[in-house]
């Protein structure tokens, strides 16, 4: 669980952190909702209607975000609340921003120089698929596909060169 | 142990229930739970109630944590209470600064229930 030695913020080596952004994240769920995400076996086709977004400011300039579905969502919500699924009200979108905010913390406090060079925004949480995303700057995007208890989610890095 | 009032800040409110939780968890026996979300929020709280215990999330609006930490001096009900931070700002600096606020103790997020109890039993076992 502790924090390994990685390359310096450079653009060249944004693949590197690929592996850091899965720690990260299951090192969220693990400690904070109890469960372990696993990999599938390939990108699965899934409309995901959950959209929860923190942005980077400083060394590194960007938007990390987490996708689900509306169930996902509610199952992450109920296992931070320790209530039943069927409990969890207007909490979700709290819920759910809290765990990206988590995943985007952990993650670049893995990152020598990022823990204190890069700040992070208060999350956002848009519901809905039907829309698009346009960077207003050159960018790479780090993407992963997990599933969290059998239901895919995906963590994306948008990263601001 | 004996029983703990206890002020939780933090601007999520599922956080606040998951440090309340995860505090029941370390097994300190809450007396009370004061919430706020955020740092102005928590000086109200503290003029009109007494705590044993704070803990405070540090990037929040209104009033971030360091500052209400800060402003913690000129508080009658916060003097002698521990201040702990719970955070997902985990740099050195961070940890640096809280501490010479007069915060007691740092918890990074994500945070298991065990962390939460090595960091607040010794704490409140030192309380008079």
């Amino acid at each position: 669980m502790s924090s390994s030695k990685t390359a310096p913020v450079t653009p060249e080596n944004h693949s590197d952190w690929v592996p850091l952004l899965e720690l990260a994240a299951r090192e969220v769920f693990e400690l904070m909702l109890s469960c372990h995400l696993t990999v599938p076996a390939s990108a699965p086709d899934a409309s995901l209607g959950i959209t929860s977004m923190v942005g980077l400011a400083g060394q590194l300039c960007g938007v990390l975000s987490i996708r689900c579905d509306r169930k996902s969502a509610t199952l992450m919500a109920s296992k931070m609340l320790g209530v039943n699924p069927e409990n969890v009200g207007p909490e979700l979108s709290d819920a759910l921003g809290e765990v990206c905010n988590m995943v985007a913390g952990n993650f670049k406090n893995k990152i020598p120089g990022l823990s204190e060079g890069c700040m992070l925004s208060p999350p956002t949480v848009i519901t809905g698929n039907d829309y698009d995303l346009h960077p207003l700057a050159d960018s790479a995007a780090l993407q992963l596909w997990l599933l969290f208890e059998d239901s895919p989610i995906v963590i994306s890095l948008q990263i601001h060169n | 142990m004996n029983s703990v009032r206890a002020l939780i800040v933090d601007d999520s409110a599922v956080m606040r229930k998951i440090v309340e939780r995860s505090l029941r968890q370390a097994g300190i026996d809450l007396k009370q739970v004061f919430e706020a979300g955020n740092g102005a929020e928590a000086l109200g709280v503290l003029n009109e109630n007494a705590v044993d215990l704070i803990l405070c999330d540090i990037n929040m609006p209104v009033m971030d944590g360091m500052e209400f930490v800060k402003q913690l001096a000129g508080v009658t009900n916060a003097k002698g209470v521990p201040v702990v931070m719970i955070t997902t700002e985990g740099s050195e600096s961070h940890v640096v600064e809280a501490l010479s606020n007069g915060a007691r103790g740092y918890i990074r997020k994500p945070f298991t229930p065990d962390q939460v109890r090595e960091q607040i039993i010794p704490i409140l076992a030192g309380r008079p």
